[in-house]
Formats: structure tokens, sequence, C-alpha cells
């Protein structure tokens, strides 16, 4: 079994799965609705230390800032 | 008449589709969510007349923003014959997710398979028999940038308007726990009956998902409390996974196949959102855009002058009566060709800021600043709106709508008259043009758009220490793909924003001009015809708040033109004009030749114009966007802060020696 982790440590080009949000419920939300939601896989595509992170989910491409991205909780993907 | 509404995911070609439908041009955008107005379209179909409206593009139903809330009441509580679901065929997951809401929510679906075409380059196999079976709704395969599929939409929708049914519709099993507490609030529902819902299914849904819309409906009610009993974070979650668990399980029972693809998007992103120059390369993109809209324009702006002092002339030549005369000539032809001059530029920025965000890049910009506008409490979505400001503040508060939070969106709009809008331009270009010469007049221009932009990021942060304490809130935006933006598209959606100002200049800009001309040439036989200005009813005036202006060092002329920038910040031109008595490019000459500016005292006014008070259709805009309380702290704090940066200005002038 691979180690949960912070979304916001995955480097570009690294895949994960989303096992929990931890954070506001608006936040959970917003980010179910676009996609993201537990067992969901994510590619990571950019990834600017400080900056915003852009992931794929299902085909569509979300910016994310650092913040949350710290609060989604992934399991590294080989 | 049968009323089809149109709702799909931002970015999925909901409004082109639209447009297809009803032969109605209407905005297109890229920009996630740019849909933000009820827009409206009749087609006839089979002999029934069919009223299409075209909802904001939604995720789902959960979430608050303004847009939202739109899209979701229209299809719950106006219940429209047909709700038309527009679905991009290449993310055919996530779009499913809004799909299985609508189809719960008891609408008459038809699904709209769009961008087909993009899917079929892409080596996607979608089979849409399977998928109608499976979801028991109508699926028609769309390309809405051709037209492709058009008609059997329009034969589907026809054919649901009827009552035609395709097979059972998919009904989701949330599972032992949640179908449980389903059970008990329908039980509770039975008690207290609410009407003009769906079903009691789906209120019991919505309930257990937390919307708030619903809860406030039962919170003020008897059953409250039994109902607060039921609520659990971890079901609301658990709803929600379920729906994404049936997407993905009938995502992949109908593409039958895929292929993964390196696409030109993911080519480009890596170039635009490169860490080190994205930020060089959108300032290089914004250069060239200012860069496009002045120099493209100004042929056309020198034709429109020609053509009004063309007509002015003639007016006076041929008209006896001298007040009439003086009334075409003085009055309306120099007035509005001395605001018209503007109608290229302006027209030219939209038209820049259609192509970029048509082609998807705008909203990469919020991406690219996002970083450093979170420094300063502002959202990386804030800066769509800043960037259109800089066209016209009144789309530029619009645009702020995409933005969820409260604090955010109101903190964007109350900063947007600091970004300085095409009408203040040519106000500049007169003084800068009459007091500086060469070089320094284009640098003292250019210096106007940095303060403009420096103002209100340091307001923003104002406001965020002061009033909106708290963080910024969380950043999330879908980045729509790439797409070749089209010339028809870019024109309309040009045109859509632009014409605000023609419609400024043809009726708030049109009576300032006929006020001006009658106070400055009024009463006619002290002023000898308009040609004695210091005898006129506006000499009167502008000595009356002559001691306003006068610790600025301007002249009473100069002090009252700027009240007539109320309206219209362009009419200070026409206003200056009409009180040195002379007209298009004549204005320089008599300003340069005035001694109402020194280069330093023209410098203070011209952030005086770029400050003060935003103008009324500005006001509007603003009293229909936020509270009254917001829209009167912003008119109080641009008149203290033009004051107090003029005097800046002045003072550090002094300091160095400049007079």
């Amino acid at each position: 079994m691979n180690r949960i982790v912070p979304l916001s440590s995955l480097m570009s080009g690294e895949r994960g799965e989303v096992v929990e949000i931890v954070g506001g419920r608006g936040v959970i939300r917003r980010l179910y609705e676009m996609g993201l939601v537990p067992f969901s896989r994510v590619e990571v595509l950019i990834s600017h230390m400080p900056g915003p992170m852009l992931v794929k989910v299902n085909g569509s491409r979300i910016a994310i800032g650092r913040g949350i991205a710290m609060k989604i909780m992934v399991r590294k993907l080989p | 008449m049968k009323v089809v509404a149109i709702v799909g995911n931002p970015n999925v070609g909901k409004t082109e589709l639209f447009n297809r439908l009803t032969g109605l041009n209407q905005h297109v955008g890229n920009w996630p969510g740019v849909t933000v107005e009820k827009k409206e379209g009749k087609y006839s179909y089979g002999g029934e007349e069919i009223n299409v409206i075209d909802l904001p593009g939604i995720y789902g139903f959960t979430t608050r923003s303004i847009d939202e809330k739109i899209a979701k009441n229209f299809i719950v509580k106006n219940r429209p014959d047909v709700v038309v679901d527009v679905i991009d065929s290449t993310n055919l997951e996530r779009n499913l997710y809004l799909a299985l809401l609508l189809i719960e929510s008891g609408a008459n679906v038809v699904i709209a398979l769009n961008m087909w075409d993009i899917a079929k380059e892409r080596g996607m196999e979608i089979d849409v028999r399977r998928f109608e079976g499976l979801l028991g709704v109508p699926v028609v395969p769309t390309v809405a940038t051709t037209g492709e599929g058009i008609e059997e939409l329009k034969k589907a929708i026809f054919r649901a308007l009827k009552g035609k049914k395709k097979g059972k519709k998919i009904k989701i099993d949330y599972g032992h726990e949640v179908e449980e507490k389903i059970k008990h609030i329908e039980k509770i529902l039975e008690r207290c009956r609410k009407d003009g819902y769906p079903s009691p299914r789906w209120v019991a849904l919505r309930i257990l998902e937390e919307d708030e819309d619903i809860l406030s409906e039962f919170r003020k009610g008897n059953y409250w409390k039994d109902i607060e009993k039921l609520l659990d974070e971890r079901i609301a979650g658990k709803i929600v996974e379920k729906r994404y668990e049936l997407c993905s399980k009938l995502a992949a029972e109908i593409i039958k196949e895929k292929k993964e693809v390196k696409t030109l998007t993911d080519i480009l992103d890596e170039i635009f959102l490169h860490k080190v120059l994205g930020i060089p390369i959108f300032m290089a993109i914004l250069y060239a855009m200012f860069q496009f809209t002045f120099s493209f324009s100004a042929p056309f702006s020198d034709g429109i002058s020609l053509f009004f002092s063309w007509l002015g002339n003639i007016a006076k030549s041929n008209i006896s009566n001298e007040v009439l005369a003086s009334f075409v000539a003085d009055g309306i032809c120099a007035g509005l060709g001395s605001v018209l001059v503007f109608v290229p530029p302006i027209f030219c920025l939209f038209f820049a800021l259609s192509i970029l965000e048509d082609s998807g890049y705008l909203a990469r910009v919020a991406f690219v600043m996002e970083k450093i506008l979170s420094k300063f409490g502002l959202h990386g979505k804030s800066f769509i709106p800043i960037l259109v400001g800089f066209g016209c503040n009144v789309p530029g508060i619009m645009a702020a709508r995409t933005i969820e939070n409260e604090s955010d969106r109101i903190i964007t709009i109350m900063i947007n008259p600091l970004i300085s809008c095409s009408a203040r331009l040519p106000v500049y270009a007169l003084i800068a043009g009459a007091v500086f010469h060469g070089y320094t007049a284009g640098a003292a221009i250019y210096s106007m758009y940095v303060l403009g932009i420096t103002l209100a990021v340091l307001m923003a942060l104002l406001l965020r220490k002061l009033l909106f304490k708290g963080e910024v809130s969380p950043f999330i935006l879908e980045l729509p793909r790439y797409t070749k933006p089209k010339l028809s598209t870019s024109i309309i959606h040009m045109w859509n924003r632009g014409k605000w100002f023609l419609i400024k200049a043809g009726t708030f800009i049109f009576i300032v001009v006929i006020i001006i001309w009658f106070l400055s040439v009024f009463p006619w036989e002290a002023t000898n015809g308009g040609k004695i200005i210091e005898n006129s009813y506006i000499a009167m005036f502008g000595r009356i708040v002559e001691p306003v202006f006068k610790p600025l060092g301007w002249s009473w002329q100069a002090g009252t033109a700027l009240f007539f920038g109320f309206l219209a910040k362009e009419s200070i031109v026409g206003a200056i004009g009409a009180l040195l008595g002379a007209e298009g490019e004549g204005v320089y000459n008599a300003l340069a030749n005035s001694n109402w500016f020194t280069p330093l005292t023209g410098f203070a006014y011209m952030a005086f114009v770029l400050i003060y008070f935003p103008c009324v259709a500005t006001l509007s805009v603003m009293l229909r966007e936020m509270k009254l309380k917001y829209t009167l702290l912003t008119v109080a704090y641009t008149v203290l802060l033009a004051f107090a940066v003029a005097f800046m200005i002045e003072f550090i002038g002094h300091l160095f020696g400049l007079s």
C-alpha cells in the first residue's frame, strides 16, 4: 500500500488517487462538482511551488490554489 | 408557448448551440461561466413555437455563485417543458454528473452530445444507443460550431415536448444507509407538504446534501429539529461519491474506445503556464493588445473627427438662425464628434479581449497571476474583471459575477473604477498632449494606467484588512481547452460589450453635450452667441466651485469640466472644448496656449480624472451588483483618494522644484 500524501506534494507528471478532502464544506462541494471525489484519479500537469497547480481529472483541467491542494489527500500511484 | 432551457457545464458550447437553435447571435466565450444573463430566443418546429433560454454554465446544484443559483432556480422552480443538457463528448464522466442531477430533479431531459467531432478526432467511440438505454433519455450527437446534428436535436426536443418516452429513466441507488435517511425525511415531508418542488425524494436529497436554499425554507418550520438531526457531512459526501461512482460506471459502458493523446492544449499550457515565462508572456500579450488597440484604431478616429467638423461647418454655413446653427454645429456635431472618436479604440480593445477570451487564454491569466494577486487579498479570478475594466468598467464589474465568494467579489467590484477605462484615455490624451511634449506625453499617459493598477491593488489590500477580514477564498478554476477563435464569434462578442459605449454616447453623453452647449452659450446676449464664455451660465457655476479646486492650482474652467465627467468621463473633453471655445484638433492648441495647466498641475488633473467618482453607467451597474452601502463607500473613497493623490503629486512635484 502506498503512502497517503497531500496532493500539493506531488510533482509534475505524478498521479494519485483521491482518498479524502479535509477542509470546509464549501471547498469540498466545489471540488466534488469538478470531479475531485474520493477514488477519482488525478494527474499533476503543472506544479509551480508555491503557486497554483494544474491537475487533470476525467479529462478536464482544473487549476487549484496551493492552499487547497494541501487539503486534498491522495494515495500516490506508480 | 413551450419553454426549452439549455444547461450544461461551462465551456461545452452551450451558447453556440443556443445560437444554432435560434439563429439569434449571443455572447460566446471561454471563461468558465461567462453566460451571466438570461438569454432568450425563439424558433418553431412542427408548427410549435418554442422559446429557448440559455442558462449559465454550472457543475452542480450545491455551490453558491449567482450563476449557479440562476440556473438551478430556473430548472426547479420555473419547470421548463424540456431541459437540453449539453455535454462535452470528450469529457463524458464529469459532464454526466449534471445529467444525473437533472434527471433526478424530474426534468424532461434531452442530451446534446456536443463536440462530437473532437471526440471522433481523438479516436473516441461513444455508443449513443447504449447511452440512451442506460439513462432513459434521448441523446443526440451535435457539433454546435458547424451545425451538425441541430436538426436531429430539434426533432428530439419536439418529441420530448409531445411526451414521447425513451424507456425508463435511470434511478440512482444511494446504498442502504443513505436510502434509509431519504425514507425518513420523506416521512417528515408528508406531514409538511412543500409544494413547488419536483418530488419528496428530490427534496430529501437536497436536504441531505445541505442545499442552503432548501434548508432555509425548513429552518423556520416545525420539523426543523427532526431534520437537523439527520444532517451529516459524511452522508452529504457519500451521495456525491455514489453519483460519481455511477458516472464512471456509465462512462465505462458508453465509451467503447479511448486513447490517451497529447493534445495541443497540453503543449500550449506548457508554454503559457511556464513557471518563469508565464508572466513575461502575459505582459507581452498585454502590451501587444494595447499597441493594437491604439495604432489600429487611430486612422478611424481621425476619420470620425474630420467627418464631424466637416458636418459642423456645413451646418454653420447653411443654417441662417444663429442659435440653431450654434446648436447643431457647436453643440451636436462638436460634442458628439469629440466623444465618438473613442469608438474605434474601445471596439479594438474589446475585440482583442474577445480573441483572448474565446481562445481560452484569459482563464490562463488567472492561473499565472494567482500567486501575486493572493498576496494583495485578491482572488485569481479577479484579474479578468480588471482586464476587461481597461475597456470599460461596466462589463468589468459584470465579469466579477463568476467569483463565488461574496467578499472576493465585492472587493473586485469596488476597485474596478480605479482601472483606467478607455473613456478616460481621451482626457489624458488631451491634457498630456497640451502640457507635455513628445515622449513625456506618452509616458504621462502610460503612468496613469500604472497608477490605476497600483491604487487598485493597494485598495484591495486595504479593504481586505479593514472590511473583509479573513482569507481569500480558495482558487479552483477549470481551464478550458484552447480553441482557434472564430472571427464572427469574436466580433459578436466585441459588439455585445462595446455597444454599451454606443448606448452611452447616444443617451447620457448626448444629453451632457446639449447641457454643456446650452450652459456655455446662454444667456445668448451676454455671451454674444457663445463667443464670450466668461459671461455664460457655466462660468457662473464654475466660479461657485472654484474654491474647491483652487488649492490644486486648477482654473475654474478645469474644475467645472470635472462635473460633466460624472455622467461620462469622456464628456470632460467636450466640456473643456466648449469652455475654450474650440473643437476637434483645435482643442489641443487652444489648451496648450491657455494658462489652465502647468505640466505639474496638468498631471495632477489627469490623476484626479482617473480616480474621482465612477461614471453614472458604472454606478448603476454597481448598484445592481452589490449593496447600496458598498456603492456609497466606493463613491466616497474615490473622491477622497482623488484629492489625496492630486495633492500628493503636486506636493512631491514642488519638492523637486516643479511648479
